[in-house]
């Protein structure tokens, strides 16, 4: 089959591989209808998170048809069956899956002492994500092996088209979750920074839950517009002094709920010192991370104020302001997706035309076509936002 | 490469039959080759300066050679990078400090004239080739003022916007927020 592999720093390509197969009772293979580029996936791109290996494939917002299943699905999936992959492996029979926690999944993550190692506990295995994840093979691919299937999946009726549906994979959930986990409340200013794919789900997330009001901060003019058109107020950090201006929409006393979509890679700017410290510290690998999104939100946020970071951080971040996080009461809420925790209600709301999530894509292109589509991700070029693989 | 990583890839993976073709372009390789000779001839100049200074005949000056190590590593890690556009950019500045500094020592005095004649037009070549990587990986991002395509009727509320608002009011007032965290654990 087909499949995106990546073979090293900006080195992805389309190449030929084995077939997947049945490894355990609990296994399904499915045929990959429709796949997407993550924002996340180019960390993996860039080779700023450790555990890749030449020859690991790609992707983990994929969904399709059920071709075969193993003798332990125990009837939960059939042949034929359409279903979303979430991008957590989940047992759903541990301790953290039956209390909802299942980005955290104790069973799942099967290179588990690597991960003891780097984080102290293991995580769920992820599609797609390094060895600290599992080394699962991702879905960027004509086919895809599902571990667990029995519990990983998401199904979803015939007669929605694939675009609506493709984000209960990741993105959808986890633009929720970082909403949700702000516990959003009607007189609430919520202030996004990020406006890719995570942070327009973020906002039309804060927009559904009752947000008063909801600003997105980028610096790109297509991603702005898309924000506005979801009802955020924007701001453009390249023109406009963000405190400034946060200060002003919120009668000088902050937003109450900040969140990161933004992550580890922070954009690097001559008028942000910070930022350039940053980045020759993360090139000497002296630190992993560019946290000044988190630097700027404990900052700004209103004392009391909640921080949600769906922005994937991968290990060290320096001078973090500590003093004020503490002083001000913030609390800061994270974590990878729960995504079976929040698809039933997600998936209702598709279903009543509450959302249709398909706004997102600006890009739909054959999956051979997927090595070119990361530069053209990762530069912006052709005002890209979001890209759908068709295998 | 991926011949060994399969060693270590888990029984009934799937393994690479046929590689496809990659992006990388041959300035790419280039910019790799020049960033590891950046390290290497940093690490001499950092580790063995007198070596270097006895070579050209410009004894006495081991801190400035020192310090023009230190400035290759830092070069050759930007170029390794994937800034590796801005480390090129830092070696043809560095190769300028070079010629500058060789031109210096290319007295008649200076018995070992011959060798800096040498390293000048090595500096030349390594200078060209540096120039050239650097132009050829410039950055395909559009510049800041390209027009670019806006999605100001993309706000994927099929019902529109006020309707949203207005759904999420009368939950608020109704009393309960229709989600909280934790709800909905579900598995399928």
């Amino acid at each position: 089959m087909k499949a995106l592999v990546w073979h090293g720093k900006e080195d992805i390509r389309c190449d030929t591989v084995t077939d997947p197969e049945i490894q355990d009772p609990r296994d399904a293979i499915i045929k990959v209808t429709s796949c997407a580029i993550c924002g996340s996936d180019l960390h993996l791109f860039h080779n700023f998170i450790p555990g890749m290996l030449p020859g690991d494939i790609m992707g983990h917002e994929t969904m399709g048809e059920v071709v075969e299943v193993g003798s332990g699905v125990d009837g939960k999936l059939k042949k034929g069956d359409r279903i979303v992959v979430p991008f957590t492996i989940i047992c759903g029979e541990c301790e953290q899956c039956k209390r909802g926690n299942f980005s955290v999944c104790e069973t799942t993550n099967r290179k588990r002492h690597l991960a003891d190692k780097v984080f102290g506990h293991a995580t769920a295995g992820l599609f797609g994500y390094t060895h600290l994840t599992g080394g699962y093979p991702g879905g960027q691919a004509e086919y895809l092996r599902v571990p667990y299937a029995d519990a990983t999946h998401i199904k979803v009726p015939a007669g929605i088209p694939d675009e609506q549906l493709l984000f209960l994979s990741d993105i959808f959930p986890t633009g929720w979750q970082a909403a949700a986990q702000c516990d959003i409340e009607p007189t609430d200013t919520v202030a996004i920074w990020g406006c890719g794919p995570v942070g327009q789900m973020a906002i039309r997330s804060a927009i559904l839950l009752g947000a008063n009001q909801v600003i997105a901060i980028d610096c790109l003019p297509e991603r702005l517009s898309m924000a506005e058109a979801g009802g955020a107020t924007t701001i453009n950090f390249e023109t406009e002094s963000v405190l400034e201006r946060l200060q002003e929409l919120t009668d000088g006393k902050g937003p109450e709920k900040c969140i990161d979509c933004v992550g580890m890679e922070s954009h690097v700017m001559a008028s942000l010192p910070d930022t350039l410290l940053d980045r020759a510290k993360q090139m000497v690998m002296a630190e992993s991370d560019r946290p000044h999104v988190l630097r700027e939100m404990i900052y700004v946020c209103r004392p009391g104020g909640i921080i949600s970071v769906p922005g994937v951080y991968s290990g060290l971040s320096d001078m973090l302001p500590m003093g004020a996080f503490m002083n001000k009461g913030l609390t800061m809420r994270t974590g990878q997706t729960h995504v079976n925790r929040w698809t039933d209600d997600l998936l209702r709301r598709i279903e009543d035309g509450e959302i249709d999530p398909s706004f997102v894509i600006t890009h739909t292109v054959p999956l051979e076509q997927g090595p070119e589509m990361y530069q053209v991700f990762r530069d912006k070029r052709d005002s890209c936002v979001k890209v759908v693989l068709k295998p | 490469m991926f011949h060994f990583s399969n060693i270590v890839r888990t029984k009934g993976d799937p393994e690479i039959v046929e590689s496809g073709p990659s992006l990388k372009r041959p300035v790419d390789q280039l910019a790799r080759g020049l960033g590891w000779f950046s390290i290497g001839l940093g690490v001499v100049e950092l580790f063995a300066p007198r070596r270097v200074t006895e070579t050209l005949g410009m004894e006495g000056h081991e801190t400035l050679v020192r310090s023009f190590g230190l400035r290759e590593i830092m070069a050759g890690i930007m170029t390794l990078s994937v800034e590796k556009n801005a480390g090129l950019w830092a070696r043809v500045g560095g190769d300028g400090l070079d010629a500058a500094a060789l031109l210096s020592g290319l007295t008649p005095d200076n018995p070992k004239k011959g060798n800096i004649a040498l390293a000048l037009l090595m500096v030349g070549g390594i200078a060209m080739l540096d120039y050239r990587a650097a132009q050829d990986t410039t950055p395909r991002r559009p510049p800041r003022d390209a027009r670019r395509k806006l999605y100001p009727n993309r706000s994927g509320f099929p019902k529109g916007i006020e309707s949203v608002r207005s759904a999420a009011r009368q939950i608020a007032h109704a009393g309960h927020n229709e989600v909280k965290q934790g709800d909905a654990r579900r598995v399928p």
